[in-house]
């Protein structure tokens, strides 16, 4: 697997988190600076440069569970507060529209333009301030450090770790299911035609040389598909026509985006197994959050800014049922910790939890010895 | 089926790169070995699928913490089995006619980049053919000749994308790559002698059915191909036609 993939996977997914919720702030009718303060403080939040730092270490990709810990603190780094259920439809539509550019990328290396496309999005919600803007720019000049020099086995590389991650998730998105992207069983259409990646010649030519080179014969053939060739390269500069269209807000029209579960029984039975087996990496995903939640510099709520709850749902019933229907198999329950035996780690751990303050919930007054289960509940 | 376990010691400070197991049948003058790859190590199999005849583990001594460590590309030659590396080294085991006495004879250095693919195919009864190919994640292709010693023929140099898959028959060197081409290069020299534009993306795998002389590509674009293979009557050159 590649040690490269987190800054890609993260970013990416929090660009679509990003566009959901700016989505549905205004479906909401959420009054402007209100939206504006949330996606702000979401924002900055994620670009933080002690988080950033942490995030750009070499390392291995955790658990999708693991990784929806950090984004749910994400989601709540402002006044702004989402239920179990509209957190689970928010991560199952970041998930599946960032499965969907990988797979459909050109190039192995043009899931770096997904990313630009996002931070070229996201740069647009904080026009307004400098401070953040600078550094979405940092991070834009660390991932161009980091990914322009990468050969494309690398990339390949990259994006095979990518799949692996998203292997087996087939939950199907009414918006993808209706423009006939996806199949009702979840997959995705891969397109046969339309240009090919910039370096690739279009399919349909045998040349053949003799041995000093030059061309003898050449046969044409139908290929099957309808391609044409590529038109330009995506540019990989701070600004540019990225070219590619995937990693852009495909929520700008103002349409409700539902999601439903997919049925398939083989789907189900392997989501069980990862729920049952012991997790030896546990110790290691504890590690991991420690170290990057550590670096999100959550600001504490200051000031007569009275919160609210979005809801990723049309109505408050709707949430609720989709509460109470989710499938058992497709619970994003929290980290099954076996044995936290690293009492220090765990310590820190709660500490750093313990520094989060949660709006509108009582911390349940619990003994001395809070295990580490417990207060990840709370979040 | 094989049950593939993880052997071997779990050790916390060593980077685990979790790449799928690849998995290869081995045929060997005397005995068929199931030989199993992945990011810790090589594991070696009596055909019965279960008795574990060899394990070698990986060195990730000269890995960078960035580098993903693993072995892909498995191929026999003769009686020895090859393993490619994620350092571009080729592990080359001799294979005794029964037992465990597997050693690794010789570390093939002649990449520089991840070990995609290896072919061999049986010696064509003269002295200088080659009879392995291997090939990286940069497009470099380098011919060999087996032995007791494995001697480096001749370099294919790449283009700038990797090749994932490479087959070798009747002195033909067939590669897919990583921008959807398929090219055929005749052994000996290692002239390109036949390009094809065969795929919309990355070529995923070759194979070759070698008694009649047909290749099948899969591309990453969802199509599958089956071109004949062939020598010019008057040239001798190598040609491709499309079937498929």
């Amino acid at each position: 697997m590649s040690v490269r993939t987190l800054p890609l996977l993260f970013l990416n997914l929090g660009g679509e988190m990003l566009y959901i919720l700016d989505q549905r702030l205004r479906a909401q009718n959420i009054p402007g600076d209100k939206a504006r303060k949330v996606l702000n403080d979401i924002i900055s939040t994620m670009f933080n440069r002690k988080f950033m730092e942490e995030l750009f270490k070499p390392q291995e990709l955790y658990s999708k569970k693991a990784l929806r810990t950090i984004y749910e603190r994400l989601a709540h780094a402002s006044i702004m507060k989402l239920n179990q259920a509209s957190m689970d439809k928010l991560y199952d539509l970041m998930t599946m529209a960032f499965k969907y550019q990988v797979l459909l990328c050109p190039r192995p290396k043009d899931v770096l333009l997904v990313t630009f496309n996002h931070l070229d999005t996201i740069k647009g919600f904080i026009r307004d301030s400098p401070t953040i803007l600078q550094q979405v720019d940092e991070t834009f000049r660390q991932l161009t450090e980091i990914y322009g020099g990468l050969s494309a086995g690398e990339f390949q590389l990259i994006r095979q770790t990518l799949l692996i991650f998203f292997q087996d998730l087939h939950i199907r998105v009414s918006m993808f299911l209706k423009d006939k992207v996806q199949n009702n069983n979840g997959r995705f259409v891969l397109p046969v035609s339309g240009p090919v990646p910039w370096g690739t010649e279009v399919p349909g030519l045998i040349r053949m040389f003799n041995n000093k080179g030059e061309e003898v014969k050449r046969i044409e053939f139908k290929h099957g598909g309808n391609y044409v060739p590529a038109p330009k390269e995506g540019s990989f500069e701070l600004y540019g026509d990225r070219v590619l269209k995937l990693g852009t807000n495909m929520y700008s029209m103002n349409q409700p985006v539902e999601t439903h579960m997919s049925g398939s029984s083989k789907n189900l039975a392997s989501w069980t197994q990862e729920s049952i087996a012991p997790n030896p990496l546990a110790k290691e995903e504890l590690n991991f959050l420690a170290r990057l939640m550590g670096g999100m510099e959550i600001k504490k709520p200051s000031g007569p800014e009275p919160g609210f709850r979005l809801n990723l749902f049309t109505t408050d019933e709707e949430e609720e049922q989709a509460a109470l229907t989710r499938p058992e198999e497709l619970s994003y329950e929290v980290i099954n910790i076996q044995a936290t035996q690293d009492q220090q780690r765990s310590e820190e751990l709660a500490r750093i939890m313990g520094e989060f303050e949660i709006m509108e919930q009582p911390r349940l007054s619990t003994s001395k010895g809070d295990d580490l289960l417990a207060m990840m509940d709370e979040l | 089926m094989v049950a593939a376990d993880l052997e071997g010691p779990y050790e916390p400070g060593v980077r685990r790169a979790d790449l799928g197991l690849q998995v290869h049948w081995c045929v060997l003058p005397f005995r068929v070995l199931l030989v199993l790859t992945s990011h810790r190590g090589i594991q070696m199999y009596e055909s019965n699928g279960y008795t574990m005849v060899y394990w070698h583990a990986l060195d990730s001594g000269d890995a960078s913490p960035v580098q993903a460590v693993f072995a892909r590309g498995i191929a026999a030659s003769g009686h020895f089995i090859c393993v490619g590396t994620w350092s571009g080294r080729v592990l080359v085991f001799d294979i005794p006619a029964k037992g465990p006495n597997i050693v690794l004879s010789e570390e093939l250095a002649g990449h520089q980049m991840p070990i995609t693919d290896i072919a061999t195919e049986p010696a064509q009864g003269q002295d200088c053919v080659a009879d392995m190919v291997t090939a990286d994640d940069s497009g470099l292709l380098c011919v060999w000749r087996s032995g007791p010693e494995f001697t480096l023929l001749t370099r294919i140099p790449g283009f700038g994308v990797p090749c994932p898959s490479v087959q070798l028959w009747q002195g033909i060197i067939a590669a897919g790559y990583g921008n959807g081409q398929v090219h055929l290069y005749e052994a000996t020299t290692g002239n390109l002698h036949v390009q094809i534009n065969a795929h919309a993306r990355a070529v995923c795998a070759l194979d070759l059915a070698s008694e009649v002389g047909k290749l099948l590509s899969a591309g990453e674009d969802t199509f599958v191909h089956i071109w004949k293979l062939s020598r010019s009557p008057e040239s001798g050159y190598i040609e491709a036609t499309p079937l498929l």
